[in-house]
């Protein structure tokens, strides 16, 4: 008995990832010197998840990223008062919680971190959705600061050539923004580097997602969620490069040696949409428990799926259609599309998709995402309602009543395709 | 009057009106749902542009598509479409302004079989240069793009022709507007809004003479229009689709005065310039007008601009009108409503749904706020 207890523990060490610990020192630190910036005589730049950060980092800016603390908020449980204190500052319960929180945050002491260090200036790039717009609006008023906003029209079928010289212009007109509010000059060759180690970083964690093609895989989406906060934090830096390197390794070695994330890997699904940040590990359990494992997401690959695009050699013109056609800023049959390749590229059994009222831009088409994969590879799928960060709209009985519901389904499904 | 019911019966009825003058004309219909459509470009390809509010009284279709926390603009719209009732159009535009008219023109195309589908994706900043440059630029793809489409060809005539008639249009909106602001009993709120909704929805040559009528009918009877005694009320939100507003706002001692809607104030404030090439003024128009909340021009316009408005209408207070889940428009409410207390305004908030809230309980809230003022 008490060997079995031990076995048991000794399992559970082998599985945990040993590069989660730099990882966390890597934020630490860059959090440390966020909120010491001025000492080091650097600028705060605020910017939007799927914004262009390397300008930024050739600018040798401190990039800060709300959205990456509104994960923070939800995953430390703190999303429902700062939501709450948003709501009493008039702001409405249904608007983005990422966006409610962290604007409660602004006027509080408090939260993860004892709160962000204050940006000299934001930027905003709206790929991701309308709200950013609003919520970097709101900050700009707030702080008192420069708004700079990278504007990359939506590409419902096609991208046009107008929208295509449009971003091009903004490039010029961002690296303007940045000498003015940084007071300095732009470096050019600074910049190659920056976008060399951009895609380098990319291709990594590409490379880190991709061993999850294994059976088993040697990691999960749940783990994803959090080995992401580099490539989204400091894309275009050699720190980002060294760490996924280790983690490509630490993953490559995990293959060899047959240690996988889920203990009994049978069933393999696809996650959609963003984390249900204060519940990933309730809900990475309770798929474990039923022998899934979460071997890929629509979420996390956002970070490295416009590879395709990037241009070592011409880094700044290639970020137009590399900073405009990432996955949110396309259409729904576009996302579909998507989906479906990454099914079969990981050979999934079944979809995940988390309906968040917080993301509109996410979540409206899933239900015709839902009814293409059903169709095109017969796949079963389970809708999760519920929200990034504010706990308020999630039941974990009715959630769990469900994930069982359509385990049963997966289980079948596989069965009849044997 | 009977211009002003003429309106209203267009509005009782938009589907039966449209399908009816398509029959009579053979005038293609291109259905958009938001005043940034360029409609001018839609009506000099000799088509009809007609705005689509949503006429289904319950969802059920829709809710295939569309999550429960969509705003009842675009499943109202949608439900109408995939139950057979926008059958007579020929196709929608679908011009880029809030997150879920986005995801609406993909899920629409994915799922509707008219002729013809256009995204018309605007700039979201409008305070550049390049901005405006690309507003021309979309402006003129969705020339050519309508042209495809409709198999027809927009000239340089029926452009200028369709800019003077849409100046004559919103030129005798706002001036009704204006009338109403200085003569609160001249006019109801309702039948103001009949006659803004009609003009979205009626034949635009129509309107235009229609308009031209009733303004100067009005103009007419403004010296003997009575003192309502009632409260100056400004609206703002984004579209509003309860005529019935009006009434109980009046029934509880309040004018509505001014407003800044997109079913208002924002669909006919800017003029296009004649002396510019049309396709320019049309883009110029969007570049300058008010913005609504999902475009960018400064981070307060929209702050001074209500302050503005309240001031200009010498404003006793404000209802900000939204339609739930609206993110756009919930975004801005706290920014608006300090402008308006800095102005000495004071506002309330009336979210709403599908269905407005009993009349009874909106009286209710609507009496002690305007007593308050």
């Amino acid at each position: 008995m008490s060997e079995n207890i031990h076995q048991k523990e000794t399992d559970k060490e082998a599985r945990k990832i040993k590069s989660v610990k730099r990882m966390k020192e890597i934020m630490t630190n860059y959090y440390i010197e966020a909120k010491t910036a001025d000492q080091h005589k650097k600028k705060i730049g605020w910017i939007t998840s799927g914004g262009p950060v390397e300008p930024l980092i050739a600018m040798d800016v401190i990039p800060v990223y709300p959205e990456n603390y509104g994960a923070m908020i939800g995953a430390s449980k703190m999303g429902v008062d700062l939501c709450e204190t948003a709501e009493g500052m008039g702001y409405c319960r249904d608007l983005c919680s990422y966006a409610r929180s962290d604007i409660a945050s602004s006027t509080v002491n408090g939260g993860p971190i004892g709160g962000l260090p204050e940006p000299d200036f934001l930027v905003c790039c709206n790929n991701i959705c309308g709200t950013v717009l609003k919520w970097y609006e709101v900050q700009a008023r707030y702080y008192k600061v420069p708004l700079f906003i990278f504007d990359t029209p939506f590409s419902h079928t096609e991208m046009t050539n107008e929208a295509r010289r449009y971003v091009e212009k903004q490039i010029y007109e961002y690296i303007d923004f940045l000498e003015k509010a940084c007071g300095k000059k732009w470096d050019d060759d600074r910049m190659v580097e920056v976008g060399k180690l951009s895609i380098e970083g990319q291709r990594l964690w590409q490379a880190v997602l991709d061993t999850c093609m294994n059976k088993p895989a040697p990691m999960s989406a749940f783990d994803a969620f959090f080995h992401l906060a580099l490539i989204v934090t400091l894309r275009g830096t050699q720190t980002a490069v060294d760490y996924y390197k280790e983690l490509l390794e630490e993953m490559n070695d995990r293959v060899r040696q047959g240690i996988s994330a889920v203990p009994n890997e049978e069933y393999r699904l696809l996650w959609d949409n963003l984390p249900i940040w204060y519940k990933t590990k309730w809900l990475s359990e309770k798929f474990a428990s039923h022998n899934a494992c979460l071997v890929a997401d629509t979420y996390t690959s956002a970070w490295c799926g416009q590879l395709d695009y990037l241009d070592e050699n011409d880094f700044l013109k290639s970020m137009v259609e590399g900073y405009t056609s990432i996955y949110l800023n396309i259409s729904v049959d576009q996302m579909a599309n998507t989906v479906l390749k990454m099914a079969d590229k990981y050979d999934v059994d079944g979809l995940v998709m988390h309906s968040n009222r917080s993301c509109k831009p996410y979540s409206l088409g899933q239900y015709d995402i839902q009814r293409i994969v059903q169709k095109e590879r017969n796949l079963p799928s389970l809708m999760i309602e519920a929200d990034m960060v504010d706990e308020r709209n999630f039941s974990e009985s009715q959630t769990e009543t469900r994930i069982d519901a359509f385990m049963e389904l997966v289980k079948e499904n596989k069965g009849a395709i044997k | 009057m009977d211009i002003i019911q003429e309106f209203k019966d267009v509005v009782e009825n938009p589907y039966n009106y449209v399908q009816d003058l398509k029959h009579k004309t053979g005038k293609p219909v291109v259905a958009y749902l938001c005043s940034y459509t360029p409609e001018e470009v839609v009506y000099a390809a000799g088509a009809h542009p007609f705005r689509v509010f949503g006429v289904s009284e319950s969802i059920a279709r829709a809710d295939a598509h569309l999550q429960s926390y969509s705003c009842s603009l675009i499943r109202g719209v949608l439900e109408d479409s995939l139950t057979g009732k926008l059958d007579f159009i020929d196709g929608a535009v679908f011009p880029h302004t809030c997150d879920s008219i986005q995801r609406l023109s993909d899920i629409w195309r994915m799922n509707t079989d008219y002729k013809f589908h256009t995204d018309v994706v605007l700039p979201v900043k409008l305070n550049t240069h390049s901005a405006r440059e690309y507003m021309y630029e979309v402006m003129n793809k969705f020339k050519t793009d309508l042209e495809k489409g409709l198999g027809v060809s927009v000239t340089a005539e029926s452009l200028a022709e369709a800019v003077d008639t849409y100046n004559d249009i919103r030129k005798n909106l706002f001036r009704m507007y204006q009338l109403k602001s200085e003569h609160p009993g001249l006019i109801s709120g309702g039948e103001m809004y009949a006659v803004v909704k009609g003009s979205m929805i009626m034949e635009r040559n129509q309107v235009k003479e229609k308009l031209a009528l009733l303004v100067s009918e009005l103009e007419k009877s403004a010296s003997q229009s009575v003192d309502t005694g009632r409260k100056r009320i400004i609206l703002t939100g984004g579209i509003c689709n309860h005529p019935d507003i009006y009434k109980i706002i009046e029934e509880s001692g309040g004018d509505v005065v001014w407003d800044d809607l997109c079913t208002g104030s924002r669909y006919f404030e800017g003029v296009l310039n004649r002396n510019d090439d049309p396709i320019t003024s049309i883009a110029d128009r969007y570049c300058d007008r008010l913005v609504c909340p999902a475009k960018h021009s400064s981070e307060t316009s929209r702050g001074e601009n209500i302050a503005r408005i309240a001031n200009e209408h010498d404003a006793d207070g404000a209802l900000f009108l939204f339609l739930k889940f609206c993110d756009p428009h919930s975004f801005d409410y706290p920014y608006l409503k300090d402008y308006l207390d800095s102005v000495n305004v004071p506002s309330i908030l009336l979210e709403v749904e599908e269905q407005l809230p009993s009349e009874g309980q909106l009286k209710t809230r609507f009496e002690a706020f305007i007593e308050m003022l």
